[in-house]
């Protein structure tokens, strides 16, 4: 019989074995001191998720059950959540940000998929292009929606999305001015900005699709469509749901989109989201309060669809 | 030393790094009101940024001489952005209890400041000793910053609006610049010729984003003789033909005339801006708009001048006043409060001293001879020394602002929370500069609604 040994188990040679002084305390003292190294390393990541994560959103959670008026702090129960959903802007909010987020899911999760499928296939210049679709990732997201706002959506007719309509013949538009195209606007601008980093990952993951299943597939008849759909997206099916899910927590946070390609809440409130809503009353209403029961409700919900999301995939799997 | 060793020695090493940043993270210091030398020391903020060159010498040059003139008092100037008061920055350091020891404020901002628990009482500490010109300052501006009868800031500057407009862009477009327009109609007829100059100039603009909108909606409803809320704060008051007055001169201009520019959702410094760069014939601003044109965004004195706001049928009923002062921290030593009251008093209140100083800013980029502020009562010494020192250095043309100074329009408060207000109203007033087909009763009806709603749901 084969003796194994796991790896990282055998004692090395010269180390005294410590004095027993009871099982338990024994066994947590070793573990300390052989993984000091290790722990002292994670102290400062725990401390910095306890100071500028954990405990942040513990006070958000008692301060959207508080009150403080004059200085003076009380508990008010659930008032804080009856006035903010009480809030005209809530609803219009929530659907602002949903839609946002259907457009978002249907376009910037879409587009990179596609694009690392093209960049897959090229065989010459490949690094160039995957920097040319990576330098937006590089640009800060004020300066590049500042581009987009001044440049981009200029509702004349020398803003350059409306110079290429118009050279085409087509209709131009108010874009941000106008209620209808807020969201679609918002939406491109955060695809173009966000699109690098989804692109790499999707290459990544193409690359380590076995060529074979490629060939075997050609050599059955399926074209380039059949392809992606039998082999390129079960492949990757992985990446792609987990993806789904952090864009779609990532776009329900919509924020510094409104907040610099609308100046806030936009034409009519097109462009108010639950985030820009959250700055609204913590920021210029008094009322930290109602934002932080705000910002309480938005983490059930997002912590809800995440719970169910992983566990329809898990189911999936 | 092995290598576990010294892997053990890194980690510790770690661990103390930690500790002790932290340790000094959390320590509070304890020197705040003296120091070795008994002297009492105070932070002050709104000191100027770097790149305002002339406001930040003068400010220091100010600190260098009280503290001469007071040698027991050390000013700890703090920089609190170019806008001292850019609203979601104040709120955060209102929240995290970071305001300095003497801290700038909106007039409006006095509720929020004592939700927050930050300020402090200072009504026996006020007086003729402590701020020699008090008893000039005028007695609505204290009012303004007091509650329950007591005061709890010194006002230092005060505005109200009118009609502000480019003297280069009228003469071009043939409008004489000592007549400006007094009515809605005449400013409609004057920016339809101003904007006809093209090159992308508005002949009018107005804001419409981030409360702004809401803000000068509400100068508009002032003009036109109306309100925000009803009297005792609890309805909206503004879905009545005086509103939809307001929405429908700006929609014939915008729609109607093409005489507002292209680009909507303006706020504060994208119409000033466009100002600077004269683009813009007429909007409606404080007699310190002019500056902010000229110290922040390039524009020039001598383009600009300024009438009272017009009504609409003739002159207008009302228009919106504010202003700004210094608050203190609550828990300062009387000491210290004392100091504090004795540089505003040096700075802020005293003709021919800090913002008065019109010798020291005459030949400097900032102007002389604007009417306001109006901080000291009509008749009071103080008023005549300032008056008297204004009108012996300016530097700006004084005829541009006479028609305003000679014309006062009632001056008007702002709502209450009326941020929140403003926030509403900044959709009827995108609604009507975005959307040529816009139904004005329908987006005054739902402003209304949410308005009443907001209300309810505070009370």
């Amino acid at each position: 019989m084969a003796i194994t040994t796991v790896p990282g188990t055998t004692r090395k040679p010269g180390r005294p074995t410590p004095p027993h002084t009871g099982p338990q305390r024994t066994s947590l003292g070793r573990k300390v001191r052989d993984n000091l190294t290790g722990h002292a390393f994670l102290i400062g990541a725990v401390l910095c998720f306890v100071v500028f994560s954990w405990y942040p959103m513990i006070r958000g959670i008692v301060m959207s059950f508080q009150r403080t008026r004059r200085g003076e702090t009380t508990w008010v129960g659930w008032d804080n959540y009856s006035r903010i959903i009480a809030d005209p802007s809530f609803w219009p909010a929530w659907q602002n940000t949903l839609y946002f987020t259907v457009l978002a899911l249907a376009l910037g999760y879409a587009v990179p998929f596609f694009v690392a499928i093209l960049l897959n296939e090229f065989r010459h210049a490949k690094g160039y292009l995957r920097i040319l679709v990576y330098l937006p990732v590089m640009l800060p997201p004020a300066s590049a929606l500042y581009l987009f706002k001044f440049y981009a959506y200029d509702p004349s007719e020398a803003g350059l999305f409306n110079a290429i309509l118009k050279a085409l013949h087509l209709p131009t538009s108010q874009w941000m001015q106008s209620p209808e195209m807020t969201m679609p606007a918002m939406v491109i601008a955060s695809t173009w900005m966000n699109m690098g980093g989804a692109v790499l990952i999707y290459l990544a993951s193409l690359q380590n699709i076995p060529g074979e299943l490629y060939e075997a597939a050609e050599l059955d008849g399926a074209g380039i469509w059949k392809r992606i759909r039998h082999v390129t997206i079960p492949q990757t099916r992985l990446i792609l749901a987990l993806l789904a899910m952090i864009q779609i927590v990532a776009t329900m946070q919509l924020f510094i989109e409104p907040l610099i390609l609308a100046n806030g809440a936009g034409a009519e409130d097109s462009a108010t989201s639950v985030a820009y809503l959250i700055y609204q009353h913590g920021f210029f209403q008094n009322d930290l309060n109602g934002a932080a029961a705000l910002g309480v409700i938005m983490l059930v919900v997002l912590a809800g669809f995440s719970a169910a999301y992983l566990r329809l995939s898990a189911k999936q799997d | 030393m092995s290598v576990p060793q010294y892997r053990k020695a890194a980690a510790l090493a770690l661990v103390a790094g930690l500790g002790f940043s932290l340790t000094a993270c959390s320590t509070k210091s304890d020197d705040k009101d003296t120091n070795a030398g008994g002297k009492v020391t105070i932070t002050v903020d709104c000191q100027p940024v770097g790149a305002q060159k002339e406001l930040l010498k003068n400010w220091n040059d100010d600190v260098a001489e009280f503290q001469r003139q007071n040698p027991d008092i050390v000013i700890k100037s703090v920089s609190v952005g170019e806008q001292c008061n850019n609203p979601p920055d104040f709120t955060a350091r209102l929240a995290g209890g970071t305001v300095t020891d003497v801290f700038y404020g909106y007039m409006t901002d006095l509720q929020q400041v004592l939700d927050s628990g930050q300020a402090m009482d200072i009504s026996q500490h006020v007086n003729k000793n402590t701020i020699p010109t008090w008893d000039s300052v005028d007695p609505a501006l204290k009012e303004v910053f007091t509650d329950g009868g007591k005061l709890y800031a010194v006002p230092v500057k005060n505005y109200s609006m009118g009609l502000v407009y480019n003297k280069a862009l009228f003469q071009q477009a043939g409008l004489d610049v000592n007549n400006p327009p007094k009515t809605w109609g005449e400013v409609r007829a004057a920016a339809k010729k101003i904007s006809a100059l093209g090159n992308g100039i508005a002949g009018y603009s107005e804001y419409s984003a981030g409360n702004t909108g809401g803000w000068h909606f509400t100068s508009l409803l002032y003009s036109q003789g109306g309100q925000v809320l009803s009297a005792d704060g609890k309805k909206a008051d503004f879905n009545n033909p005086m509103g939809k007055q307001v929405l429908q001169n700006l929609k014939d201009m915008r729609y109607g005339d093409n005489s507002m520019g292209s680009r909507q959702l303006l706020q504060w410094g994208d119409l000033l801006t466009n100002a600077g760069a004269g683009k813009v014939g007429m909007f409606i601003g404080a007699p310190d708009a002019t500056q902010a044109i000229v110290s922040q965004f390039q524009g020039k004195f001598q383009d600009w001048a300024m009438s009272p706001l017009p009504g609409q049928d003739g002159l207008a009923k009302g228009t919106l006043g504010g202003g700004e002062g210094y608050f203190f921290k609550k828990d300062l030593t009387p000491e210290q409060v004392k100091a504090g009251l004795k540089w505003i008093a040096y700075q802020k209140l005293t003709p021919g001293k800090g913002q008065f100083d019109y010798v020291r800013a005459k030949p400097q980029n900032y102007p002389v001879g604007l009417p306001q502020p109006l901080l000291f009562a009509n008749g009071s010494e103080a008023q005549k020394q300032e008056l008297e020192l204004r009108k012996a250095n300016a530097n700006v043309d004084t005829a541009n602002f006479a028609i305003f100074e000679a014309t006062p329009v009632p001056i008007k408060g702002e709502p209450r929370n009326a941020q929140a207000v403003y926030a509403v109203l900044d959709a009827a007033m995108s609604g009507v500069l975005t959307n040529p087909n816009s139904n004005i009763d329908a987006l005054l009806k739902t402003a209304e609604e949410k308005v009443n709603q907001l209300l309810a749901a505070e009370s």
